[in-house]
């Protein structure tokens, strides 16, 4: 950018320090294709204990000749390749993960350990449930501790993520207007909400209903009482919202729900804000989902697994999804029984095969035991605390549209920055020059421009430290050297890819220069 | 508690700084009468090497050290120790799905790896990132087909496995409200019927076949194990506009059988690759596709494209289809799915390669040919005896299955999956799957427990 010639030295612009990072060389890597030449390999079989089949005898014109372009390498090429992919990722076990609403917490390595040992990595779903009851008994602990926590009735742990959670938990709710012989067609969902909660509203048949934020950014009461009606099925409502604030009135929004016979369904994404501190089902939830990849420590792997049981009230047990686990009678080591309960005439029927991510589970249990309910309670205040400390250090430099107080995660918006032409991506994309993951940027769509920011528990005072730090010289950069922050980030291996070229001309697998694919 | 970093005076300190009292304050929005007053009742607070006790005692209680002759749509495979190596690298494990594409090029260029492996074994054209599983990859593919053709009918076969059928109707009565609510879901009624040879019968695929058919979905290899004749559901079905949806449970059987390249869509349960079995889960969906039906594709794309230095670069792409663009307009509300296992999969098949799955999959339809022969020899009659077949196969014994399986336990054996529960009409069936790691001399045993059937008891039915 130009600067003014005022006769005197022209000012270098504002450049800021970054403490967390130094550069660092990346190795580069080739495609696992280009990589390839024919006759390498990396496995060895045992040699074969019976008579070797003939593929085109048995298999007649069924049978394959070549399964494709697989690539050929030895083991050491191969190691070197994942690892060095792995090191062009940024991870929370390199630092911290703002990303609001989504949980970026602390994996502990127990958790991945005790999943591999090999009575549990190794069970087979259909193993006779006489042989299965160390797993049966991991679930059933797993769904009461999940009940206390959420102070619900029931629980299933089927839902293979929470978007699947949020399916479930809304066929739950259509499955008890419809056996009460009202079937009902609206479901309303505040303009904050998470854009699973319309698309999973949409895909379960429904129609939605958008329910306006007040000036606070909450349920606006109001509205909400001018939209129920005895045609809506139920509220999806996130709380606390995605801006961070607890609903204060949550009870009248269960109340004024629950007199025109509609549900009160809550997004349990940001329940990190409130385990062990308070309980939806005290505050007038009917079903929720939690999604244990967040709040309960399993790790995110890049997009998955991820895990999203649904806990419900006693009238929507009857429809929870095939099977669930039941204590039958003590056996010799004094403890129930445990078995698969099939036998459901009114559920709304599997949403997956087998029982759910079973390995999620296991980690997640692992962290319930690690921290007990003294620990559960720690956890979620220094999650609030950390936020908070974010908010009172940055909120003189960055707008803070809503000024309620806030739990777990703060919203500010690009307003300021904007005058310079800086928007939240690019101030995203800066935070990435500092050694920081970016915060989720545009989001929820109620901010314009919104930087929502999660520290989650995880983070040590001198980590949020650095982390302000970072944001303050972003702010300072964006006012005095603005053209620095839009053309961030300046230290990854790629700049900014081109979005646009990609979804113009997709490209989505490898092609050999010869052609040589078997499609 | 350990996984905290803060001292007591550095919280207070920074209460201090925020001008609060106590931690309190923090959650003054929160109405007095519904905060918890007191401790949740879940267990203590546990030491590293209590909580290993605790799921090693769990572990015991399973089923460790048996022989087993499980499939059914989850699969005993070796997985090489360098897959778990791998994976549990903190990059790959701990890092969220890679919106941010700069510092997320090491998961992007690996699903993109991933989507090629996808399309070369299954020999469609475009993979997605992946699903839930296999049986929600095939209730997405169905309603995927149902958007293609604008038709609402789903055909699907009898012989697909009977879990994902649950799914699929599970799904599907989502699509009008005024389906059933609930029950009927074990129900057969509707499904298409499979012939003599446990493949799907053609004769009544043409008839139920019409203007209202969106697609046709069956399972290849089958339920059963039989491989399908795709060429000629694929004829008819097309021949009525409908769509061919296969699912493939096991996806090492490609390894050796001919890919659906009749289809247009795969729905695909990738666990055999590399993947624990884990109780039923985490495993790995993916759903593949002809090219033109890439607007229609739920999930998430990696895409190449270039940065402004003109450097190879990988992007999630078309992300105008997904659920945080599109909201109530999605193809899917699908978010989370299942990266870290898909990566296991794409180490699987490196490791394997080209010819390694061949090998494997060669391996594996020995052993299961050879296992088929052994018992038959002992008295159990194979079913569908005709018809080509992978690594599982049906026998039918005279002494019900259940009371069989009781006989091989004792002995550590666990024997194949009774299927009267689904599939009563076979009388005393069960679904055995033999893989590599079933050896010559288990399979001999187990023949030897066929024989020793109980007086009285004729094996043979």
């Amino acid at each position: 950018m130009a600067t003014e010639d005022t006769g005197e030295e022209a000012a270098i612009p504002f450049e800021g320090k970054r403490r967390k990072v130094s550069s660092h060389p990346s190795q580069n890597e080739a495609l696992i294709f280009e990589k390839s030449s024919p006759g390498k390999r990396a496995y060895r079989l045992p040699p074969l204990d019976v008579p070797e089949a003939d593929p085109s005898a048995l298999l007649g014109t069924s049978a394959r000749q070549d399964p494709g372009m697989l690539p050929e390498l030895s083991e050491i090429e191969i190691v070197r390749h994942f690892t060095r992919l792995s090191t062009w990722n940024y991870s929370i076990d390199l630092g911290m993960y703002p990303l609001g609403s989504c949980t970026m917490k602390y994996n502990p390595r127990v958790n991945e350990f005790v999943s591999r040992l090999e009575g549990i990595a190794e069970a087979h779903p259909y193993q006779p449930e006489s042989l299965s009851q160390g797993a049966l008994g991991i679930l059933h602990l797993l769904e009461r501790c999940l009940l206390e926590i959420t102070g619900m009735d029931a629980i299933t742990l089927q839902p293979a993520a929470g978007a699947h959670g949020e399916f479930t938990g809304i066929l739950l709710a259509r499955a008890y207007h419809q056996a009460q012989g009202d079937p009902r067609h609206k479901i309303l969902i505040p303009d904050s909400a998470h854009g699973t909660n319309p698309a999973t509203a949409a895909l379960c048949g429904y129609e939605v209903e958008n329910l306006r934020s007040n000036s606070l950014g909450m349920v606006d009461l109001a509205e909400l009482e001018h939209l129920v009606t005895g045609d809506t099925a139920a509220l999806m409502l996130t709380n606390p919202s995605t801006i961070g604030v607890f609903e204060s009135e949550i009870h009248k929004i269960a109340d004024i729900l629950h007199a025109k016979g509609a549900l009160l369904y809550m997004d349990g994404a940001n329940m990190n804000a409130l385990v062990g501190k308070t309980r939806p089902g005290d505050f007038g939830v009917d079903v929720m989902h939690l999604n244990l990849h967040k709040t309960f420590s399993t790790p995110h792997g890049g997009g998955g697994p991820g895990s999203g049981p649904v806990a419900a009230k006693k009238i929507l047990e009857p429809f929870l999804p095939t099977p669930v686990v039941v204590e039958g009678p003590r056996g010799e080591d004094g403890r129930p029984t445990l078995r698969l309960d099939y036998d459901r005439p009114r559920s709304i029927g599997r949403v997956r095969a087998f029982y759910g991510n079973f390995g999620m589970f296991v980690r997640a249990l692992a962290y319930i035991l690690a921290n007990g309910p003294d620990g559960l309670r720690q956890t979620t205040e220094d999650a609030v605390l950390n936020a908070n400390y974010i908010r009172s250090k940055l909120e003189d430099l960055y707008e803070l549209p809503y000024k309620t107080p806030t739990l777990h995660e703060v919203v500010f918006s690009d307003r300021r920055q904007a005058q310079k032409g800086v928007r939240t991506g690019d101030i995203a994309k800066r935070l990435i020059d500092y050694g920081f993951h970016p915060y989720t940027t545009s989001f929820p769509i109620i901010v314009p421009g919104a930087l929502m920011i999660e520290p989650t528990e995880s983070e040590s005072r001198e980590e949020l430290d650095l982390f302000i730090d970072a944001m303050r010289q972003i702010a300072r950069e964006a006012q005095e050297n603005p053209e620095l922050v839009l053309t961030a980030p300046h230290s990854t291996r790629v700049s900014r890819l081109d979005e646009v070229a990609a979804a113009r001309k997709p490209l989505l697998r490898y092609m050999p220069p010869d052609g040589a694919a078997t499609t | 508690m350990r996984y905290l970093p803060k001292s007591p005076s550095e919280r207070r300190e920074m209460l201090q700084e925020i001008g609060a009292q106590s931690i309190d304050d923090l959650f003054s929005t929160i109405p007095g009468e519904y905060r918890l007053n007191h401790d949740l009742e879940v267990p203590p607070q546990r030491g590293e090497q209590e909580i290993v006790e605790y799921f090693r005692q769990e572990a015991a209680r399973n089923a460790t050290g048996y022989t087993s002759f499980l499939g059914a749509g989850a699969y005993r495979h070796y997985r090489p120790v360098v897959i778990d190596a791998l994976v549990q690298r903190g990059e790959f494990l701990t890092s969220y799905t890679p919106y941010q594409a700069e510092i997320s090029q090491g998961t992007l260029q690996a699903i993109f790896e991933f989507q090629t492996m996808i399309c070369e074994l299954t020999g469609m054209e475009i993979a997605n990132a992946s699903m839930y599983d296999g049986s929600t990859a095939a209730a997405e593919a169905a309603a995927m087909a149902r958007r293609i053709t604008g038709r609402r009918r789903v055909l699907a076969a009898a012989t697909l496995h009977p879990e994902y059928r649950e799914v699929l109707a599970t799904y599907a009565r989502q699509q009008g409200h005024d389906g059933p609510a609930t029950g009927a879901h074990s129900s057969e009624a509707g499904a298409l019927p499979y012939d003599a040879n446990g493949r799907l019968d053609l004769a009544a695929l043409e008839q139920r076949l019409d203007e209202r058919t969106a697609c046709v979905l069956v399972q290849s290899p089958n339920f059963f194990g039989v491989v399908e004749d795709i060429p000629a559901i694929a004829e008819l079905a097309h021949k009525h506009g409908a769509l061919v949806v296969v699912s493939i449970a096991e996806a090492l059987s490609l390894g050796v059988v001919r890919p659906p390249r009749e289809a247009d869509v795969v729905a695909m349960e990738a666990q055999s690759f590399g993947v624990a079995l884990s109780y039923g889960g985490p495993y790995c969906g993916v759903i593949a596709a002809k090219e033109k039906y890439l607007r229609q594709m739920p999930g998430r794309l990696a895409g190449q494209t270039r940065d402004a230095e003109g450097r190879r670069g990988f992007v999630l792409t078309l992300a105008t289809r997904e659920q945080h663009i599109r909201r109530e307009k999605a193809t899917s509300n699908i978010c989370t799915n299942q990266a870290l296992v898909a990566l296991m999969a794409t180490i699987f098949l490196t490791v394997y390669g080209r010819q390694g799955i061949r090998e494997l999959a060669v391996q594996n339809l020995s052993k299961a040919h050879y296992a088929a022969r052994r018992f038959s020899e002992a008295g159990a009659e194979v079913l569908f005896a005709g018809a080509p077949r992978f690594h599982e196969f049906v026998l039918r014994t005279a002494e019900p299955p259940e009371q069989m399986n009781e006989r091989l336990l004792e002995k550590k054996i666990i024997g194949g999956l009774p299927l009267g529960r689904w599939y009563p009409e076979l009388g005393n069936a069960s679904l055995w799957c033999v893989t590599e790691l079933n050896t010559a001399a288990e399979i001999e045993s187990t023949t030897r427990l066929f024989r020793d059937a109980p007086e009285g008891i004729l094996t043979r039915a």
